[in-house]
């Protein structure tokens, strides 16, 4: 099989502050990150020759998009030969694949990878209430306001949040292998105990099982900690071809992608409602590659919800399908001594909604052996080798297995 | 019931290619669209049946017995005036496998839904749409 992906390492890693509300413009934030990862792959704003971005330029949700392409290549005055920023690819690192697939293919030397997120200073000290719409609406105009596309079919009855489209598959899930809630719970425990030892984490306070249980509850079976927690920040990363040369750092190999949706491209009409796209995509990684699951040292992987990173265990063959309750219960092998490190920086459920990217650049910094208190050591002292980054729940899914050359 | 008594509710936006589904109710009938060559449902609507490719479809009423495919009790006041808890759920018609809504499940109490819930359409009316919500079979 030809592996394209093979013809792309990484390079270089930058983040901004990261905080539960900066009030900075979220232009500034993505320059901070951007500039940190083309310094830290030792490069200059000149060996730039691309660009890509989850989801692009975007006025609403508010919040959602920090920055798009032209934004960044204008602020830098940068001279392109590819670029991208789209919401239609595999979930969030699908920016990121969309990059692998340019410099292998010759387009471009350097892409610059970003996604900028400010939704907690844009929602504002309201919290994640809804949508900005509600009853005020229609004593304003005498007409109740009107929905198109897939919302009209959920927002309706209330449905109005992912938080809810993706509980539904969690009850899928409870109903059919017996999942607990105090099994899920490992999820957010987990994240939190690594958030603890991560400076840049958001919630960092410890949290017990009783803390999950009585918190309040959000749309059953999630609590509170099952969702992720609206951030500000801004990650970038720095894709380049494999034969590059001047670096500062040993580039990390792109060992395989994962891209694929085989069922139907929708919250509720998909196939199996115990798993996702991510099933695909995660199937597709694995035939790219002659790495196993048991392979991979550290898995990063995305925690919108709670559920989703279950999910992602299953489908990358950590545990068997319907075997993520009893594999995450009591939290040890998820662990970061444990038989798979999951979510080392504490995830977006500890360390802030930046959306897909916090995943892939805790993947690369433990690679890097660069985490500090929360670096992985595997048994018989020895740094991670392989690491797995994922993003993505629903209809959305993109991963990406990453290795030390 | 007057409309100022009922919760508030975001509503479709009607075209000519979800009407025959949004107000169905106005006659009893949940409708869906239907390959008139091969039998297929589909949904949402397409210009052709994804089966057999055909073009020749049209809107069917389906029986409007379902079953709780997925549920989630929703605590959380994302929407000003549809004052939560309240149950959303994903049920499934035994016309098609796969053949699913995301709706509300009503006539019960949110702690009496479970997967596996036998419900049936019932219909509720705003404005020129009617919302196909699901209660359980008495």
């Amino acid at each position: 099989m030809h592996v394209g992906e093979r013809g792309a390492v990484i390079t270089g890693i930058g983040q901004s502050d990261v905080g539960r509300r900066l009030f900075r413009n979220p232009l500034d934030l993505t320059l901070d990150a951007c500039l940190d990862a083309i310094a830290d792959a030792g490069l200059t704003r000149d060996d730039i020759d691309g660009i890509a971005t989850y989801p692009g330029a975007m006025d609403q949700p508010p919040g959602f998009s920090g920055a798009g392409v032209n934004d960044v290549q204008d602020a830098l005055r940068l001279n392109l030969n590819w670029f991208a920023g789209s919401m239609e690819s595999p979930g969030q690192l699908g920016s990121v694949i969309n990059a692998c697939l340019a410099v292998a293919a010759g387009l471009a030397n350097h892409v610059l990878c970003f996604r900028t997120v400010w939704e907690g200073s844009a929602q504002g000290t309201g919290g994640r209430a809804g949508i900005g719409v509600g009853s005020n609406v229609k004593v304003n105009s005498g007409k109740l306001p009107r929905i198109g596309g897939f919302m009209q079919w959920t927002i309706p009855y209330g449905a109005a949040s992912a938080a809810n489209w993706i509980a539904m598959m969690a009850s899928r899930h409870f109903h059919e292998f017996g999942t607990t809630r105090e099994q899920l719970a490992w999820i957010a425990l987990n994240a939190r105990r690594n958030a603890e030892v991560n400076p840049k984490g958001v919630y960092r306070d410890p949290m017990s099982l009783d803390d999950y249980m009585n918190v309040r509850m959000i749309t059953w079976p999630f609590c509170l900690y099952d969702c992720d927690v609206p951030a500000d920040g801004s990650t970038a990363l720095i894709v380049s071809r494999a034969d590059a040369s001047g670096l500062r750092k040993q580039p990390l190999q792109v060992e395989a992608v994962g891209s694929a949706i085989h069922g139907r491209p929708s919250w509720d009409q998909w196939d199996d409602l115990t798993t996702m796209a991510l099933r695909d995509a995660a199937a597709q990684m694995w035939t790219r590659t002659d790495l196993k699951p048991a392979d991979v040292d550290v898995a990063e992987l995305y925690d919108g919800f709670s559920f989703i990173t279950l999910a992602w265990l299953e489908a990358l063959g950590f545990c068997g399908k319907g075997e993520g309750g009893p594999f995450i219960d009591g939290g040890e092998r998820i662990a970061r001594d444990g038989l798979i490190p999951l979510n080392t920086h504490g995830g977006q459920l500890s360390s802030g909604r930046l959306h897909g990217y916090g995943f892939i650049h805790e993947a690369c910094a433990q690679l890097w052996g660069e985490t500090g208190e929360r670096q992985v050591v595997r048994p018989g002292g020895r740094q991670p080798e392989v690491a797995v980054a994922a993003a993505g729940g629903g209809p959305l899914g993109g991963c990406l297995l990453l290795t030390r050359r | 019931m007057t409309d100022t008594d009922k919760p508030f509710r975001l509503l479709p936006r009607l075209t000519d290619t979800n009407d025959y589904f949004w107000t169905g109710g106005e006659h009893g009938e949940l409708r869906f669209l239907r390959c008139q060559d091969c039998g297929t449902w589909i949904h949402p609507w397409s210009p052709r049946c994804p089966s057999c490719l055909s073009k020749n479809t049209a809107p069917e009423a389906v029986s409007g017995n379902a079953t709780v495919h997925g549920f989630t009790i929703n605590y959380q006041p994302w929407i000003p005036g549809l004052d939560p808890p309240y149950v959303i759920a994903i049920v499934e018609f035994p016309e098609q496998l796969g053949l699913r809504l995301t709706t509300g499940i009503v006539g019960c109490e949110p702690d009496d839904v479970y997967v596996g819930l036998p419900v049936r359409v019932v219909f509720d009316n705003y404005e020129d749409v009617w919302l196909p919500f699901f209660e359980p079979v008495a």
